[in-house]
């Protein structure tokens, strides 16, 4: 994300800034879809036996405008976030918040479920919830 | 900040500098005539887990992420690294830190905060002689 600062005297705050996003920049893991990093919504993905569990970080969306597809063991996320009108002669002085539509793709694991999928959004963040196949739990053989 | 610290160090170490890492909040800043209106995006937070304080001429907003994750959840892809957020305003004089309203809806914080009355703009007539 594009930070800048309209604030003169915030250099160091700025300079802070570009730390962090360095910091955060190199924490992540590379993906097979390039820069995934900076993207909105940012997405969070964690996975449990039973489950592959998505967090997309998407504040101010309506749900409505909200697309989830899973297609081919591909998953697309895809909404539209609109930019509130600016009152007149308004001054914006620091603009970082993304406006806009957005589209994001996350390749699910070969033994998810896709009829099964759950969205819910809540505190701005839309909860995608993948189960995996039946067939494709851990099983105990018992020994004869 | 070492882990052993006693609460009470740990507190008075965040009241000086703020010494957990937090995410900064993407965030517009917007001034009309009447004020200034501040809208920052606080994904996962919930209304309970957000504070917006104003000390002196600093407004802090802080919020902490809280999501519903199922049990033994291992994190395979992570872009949204820590669970807080957190960023600091200096506020202008002419700005009434007594009469900020906050709404806070969808992850997304809207904070108004009006000129005072003296620094309202106002119109100065000018007369003929």
């Amino acid at each position: 994300m594009a930070y800048q600062s309209l604030f003169p005297r915030d250099v160091f705050a700025e300079l802070d800034r570009l730390q962090r996003g360095l910091q955060q920049a190199f924490d992540i893991s590379p993906s097979i879809r390039g820069l995934s990093w900076g993207g909105f919504p940012a997405i969070n993905v964690g996975s449990t036996p039973r489950s592959v569990e998505l967090y997309a970080f998407a504040p101010g969306v309506d749900p409505a405008s909200l697309d989830v597809q899973v297609e081919k063991g591909v998953l697309t996320v895809a909404g539209e976030r609109k930019a509130d009108a600016l009152p007149d002669k308004a001054t914006m002085h620091v603009d970082e918040r993304f406006a806009g539509r957005f589209r994001r793709v996350v390749t699910l694991p070969d033994d998810v479920d896709a009829n099964g999928v759950e969205a819910r959004y809540r505190d701005g963040v839309l909860h995608i919830s993948v189960p995996r196949r039946e067939d494709a739990q851990p099983r105990r053989i018992a020994i004869q | 900040m070492n882990d052993q610290s006693t609460p009470v160090a740990r507190q008075a170490a965040t009241a000086q500098a703020p010494a957990e890492p937090a995410l900064l909040p993407p965030t517009d800043v917007i001034e009309d005539a009447g004020g200034i209106t501040l809208l920052a995006d606080l994904p996962g937070v919930s209304k309970e887990r957000l504070h917006v304080n104003v000390e002196a001429d600093t407004l802090t907003v802080e919020g902490e992420i809280a999501l519903p994750t199922p049990e033994g959840m291992e994190g395979t892809h992570v872009e949204v690294t820590r669970p807080r957020y957190r960023r600091a305003f200096t506020l202008s004089k002419e700005l009434d830190a007594a009469k900020v309203s906050a709404e806070f809806a969808n992850g997304v914080l809207k904070l108004r905060i009006p000129k005072a009355e003296h620094a309202q703009p106002k119109r100065i007539e000018v007369k003929i002689a």
